[in-house]
């Protein structure tokens, strides 16, 4: 099927060497990124690279978007004009309950000699584009380091937890989104604080609650809600609701699975939370050669 | 249909190399554009589909490194792992470039099915990297982007060529 130009035309390598070669050396940038963190400048290098060709091919969109905002209706803007009005009135209300219920609970906290939980501030990202990749769950939003923007920060929506920050570019970083198969996050069941984790599953709105025993106190619309353990996520932040419990006693664990309260898939605007845990810090590593491995191991969490 | 196919007599000017890259980079652009929903999964890879036409068409002008590099464009674009779509680019370089003199000479039908089956290549190569690294299989849809992408292989047939037969008078040519 292949033959090879009569020698004095000069071709250079054979299409089979020059495969070898070529492919050796993206598996070999495909293992490192994967299993080590080597690769993570020269990731930067080409993301600035990308980045205004993604703007440039992002543009057109946006401005389509803007010149139908401009034709909104007036009865529309009316309508919601309305139901804003009326949402603001029933948040204010909640608003001063908050209010009062902090500063009891910073009294209590002061009297038990406890300190206080969350000193949070937050970032607003626009959403640019969801991950091409069909293998993952990404979305892009557009804030990244300049923007002080960290690898591991909580990512929410107006309802709850929508993933985390996952890889931090100049101007751009990427939120893994709560459904990824790789994401897991700390939880407690709001009903009667049972502890559990719940894990993405890579269906759009499916989650997993894992490692339940099979007579462990869950039932079907319990409310799952950040725990804070972990030090990433703030305490109380809405997760997931669970949908369906199966309990075998031929398996360990019970299969529950749950679906996400806020709107994953289909967002517009996301809220960034920069959140300072008061748990104690993981000690700093002795060596290089751990440092490498715990890096791996946060990278699940 | 037929008028698509140039003509057997028919020569074409030879294709500068500054065309090809423009014509990766609007390839590049359009894949980056923000599709979604069933756009997103019916969407070719035009990056590979255009990879393809130069490497059947003139695989003297276009080495394995533009391959690479886009490759490794898309991935950083994508948020996917770095180096999957180089493999997958790289494999498809290698069998357009062994076939490309047979596949220029089939009709354009029998052109289509082969587009077909070479954008097959790194969509699978894709697979099994990223089945090996631990991922979810996607659905069967995932496969899509190969029919969409041998469908628009005549509308490459008749734009990439542009350059090429841009003079009509073949006494005056310039090259």
């Amino acid at each position: 099927m292949e033959y090879s130009p009569p020698p004095f035309f000069k071709t250079g390598p054979t299409p089979l060497l020059r495969l070898l070669f070529f492919s050796a050396l993206a598996i070999a940038l495909m293992v490192t990124d994967a299993r080590l963190q080597y690769l993570d400048s020269m990731r930067q290098v080409v993301a600035i690279v990308v980045y205004p060709l993604q703007r440039l091919a992002s543009s057109p969109v946006g401005l389509a978007q803007r010149v139908g905002e401009f034709f909104v209706t007036h009865t529309s803007l009316r309508e919601e004009n309305a139901r804003l009005a009326g949402e603001s009135f029933e948040n204010a209300a909640a608003l001063q309950q908050l209010k009062s219920l902090q500063a009891e609970n910073a009294q209590l906290r002061e009297l038990l000699g406890t300190r206080s939980r969350i000193s949070s501030s937050s970032l607003s990202a626009q959403i640019l584009y969801t991950s091409r990749d069909p293998f993952s769950r990404k979305v892009i939003v557009d804030k990244g380091w300049q923007d002080e923007v960290k690898a591991g920060q909580a990512v929410i929506d107006d309802r709850g937890v929508v993933g985390q920050i996952t890889r931090v570019y100049p101007w751009v970083s990427e939120v893994t989104l709560l459904t990824d198969k790789g994401l897991a996050v700390p939880v407690t069941n709001l009903r009667n604080g049972l502890r559990g984790v719940v894990f993405g599953v890579g269906r759009d709105g499916a989650l997993e609650l894992r490692f339940m025993p099979v007579n462990a106190d869950i039932q079907s619309g319990d409310r799952l809600v950040t725990s804070g353990i972990d030090g990433t996520y703030p305490p109380g932040l809405p997760v997931a609701e669970i949908t369906n419990i199966e309990r075998d006693s031929a398996y360990t664990f019970a299969r529950i699975t749950g679906k996400p309260v806020a709107r994953v898939a289909s967002n517009a605007h996301v809220l960034v939370l920069s959140w300072e845990s008061t748990a104690p810090r993981e000690p700093a590593p002795e060596a290089p050669a751990t440092a490498k491995r715990r890096s791996k191991a946060k990278k699940g969490s | 249909m037929a008028s698509l196919a140039p003509r057997p007599q028919e020569i074409l000017l030879p294709v500068k190399r500054s065309f090809i890259a423009v014509t990766l980079v609007g390839a590049l652009l359009l894949n980056l554009l923000p599709w979604s929903g069933a756009a997103a999964l019916a969407k070719p890879d035009f990056v590979a589909l255009t990879l393809l036409y130069w490497y059947t068409y003139e695989p003297r002008k276009i080495g394995f490194t533009s391959a690479l590099v886009l490759g490794l464009l898309m991935d950083i674009s994508d948020a996917s792992l770095f180096g999957q779509h180089a493999l997958g680019y790289t494999v498809l370089a290698y069998a357009a470039i062994v076939l490309h003199r047979r596949v220029r000479r089939f009709a354009l039908g029998a052109q289509m099915l082969h587009a077909t089956a070479m954008l097959l290549l790194p969509l699978i190569a894709m697979l099994v990297v990223r089945l090996a690294a631990g991922a979810e299989a996607p659905s069967m849809l995932y496969l899509v982007a190969c029919l969409t992408g041998g469908a628009l292989w005549p509308l490459l047939r008749l734009l990439l060529p542009l350059q090429q037969r841009a003079t009509t008078d073949p006494d005056h040519a310039s090259i």
